[in-house]
């Protein structure tokens, strides 16, 4: 039986519960486009300090994950370069032009019945999908 | 007490991003798949999200964060062309590999070199943002 969907269930709680925390405690919304790209553009250059400590977690923990459980999580990213370049590119030049990602638009805004967040969130899983349904199914270049 | 929030806020994101399987590229690309084998595991990863997010704003009501100052000021509600053009062009990336931002910070550690070409093209992309939104909202302004 598939019960990835109870991880995803479980895994999803943990982020929610870690954007309550950054809202209720720091009055913040956790948003992992804006952290880090206020602080390589410097426009968070005053809350610079929390931005890195919100990072430092997000590496941290799944690093102590990982070498604890001692399962390597495939991350199955794919070995074509010039595509992980270029998705690079789009994801951190489209997230910070729509002033959101995931995190931000996805699990905050929606949240707070943003509509801004639900629109953003429908536009890009169907661009996704649309990409992956090209470049996979029609093309066979992914 | 801000810094110590702020870290266990990251944590229990990337551990989050860790056990839903998020930093899994081929689970991220098998929900947006809708013509192939689709996996709706991504469904339940944002609902289970969206819940205590959710209860979150609702304490939010006249009260004040933890560490002092305000929430943010409610949502803006317009749709402009930076939100659109963005997220269309977020979309395209994310279905290529099927990494976003969080998870592609939160697999730095065991996404081998791939993982780290994505993050620096990713921060390419986040330097050249700002005079590309500034024209977008430039040509906004002038139609």
């Amino acid at each position: 039986m598939n019960i990835d969907w109870i991880w995803g269930l479980i895994g999803g709680a943990l982020i929610g519960t870690g954007g309550a925390v950054y809202l209720l405690g720091n009055g913040r919304i956790m948003g992992a486009s804006g952290i880090l790209g206020g602080l390589i553009d410097g426009s968070g250059r005053n809350s610079a300090a929390e931005r890195l400590a919100f990072i430092a977690g997000v590496v941290l923990i799944p690093l102590v994950m990982w070498l604890t459980i001692a399962e390597v999580p495939d991350t199955h990213l794919t070995s074509n370069t010039a595509v992980i370049v270029a998705a690079g590119l789009l994801v951190g030049l489209g997230t910070r032009i729509a002033n959101g990602c995931t995190s931000g638009h996805g699990v905050c805004g929606i949240s707070r019945l943003s509509l801004r967040g639900l629109i953003a969130t429908v536009i890009y899983i169907l661009a996704g999908a649309l990409t992956l349904a090209l470049f996979r199914h029609v093309w066979s270049l992914i | 007490m801000r810094l110590l929030l702020s870290f266990s806020a990251g944590g229990l994101f990337g551990l989050g991003l860790f056990l839903s399987g998020m930093t899994d590229t081929q689970k991220v690309q098998g929900w947006l798949d809708i013509f192939g084998a689709w996996d709706p595991t991504l469904a339940f990863v944002m609902g289970g999200a969206i819940l205590p997010m959710a209860l979150a704003w609702q304490l939010t009501r006249g009260r004040a964060p933890l560490v002092g100052g305000h929430f943010p000021t409610p949502p803006r509600q317009e749709l402009d062309r930076r939100l659109i053009i963005g997220s269309v062009l977020f979309g395209i990336g994310w279905g290529l590999v099927g990494l976003c931002p969080g998870p592609a910070i939160a697999s730095l550690s065991y996404g081998g070199t791939g993982g780290i070409i994505f993050i620096a093209a990713m921060l390419v992309g986040m330097i050249a943002a700002p005079p590309v939104a500034l024209r977008l909202d430039r040509a906004a302004a002038s139609t």
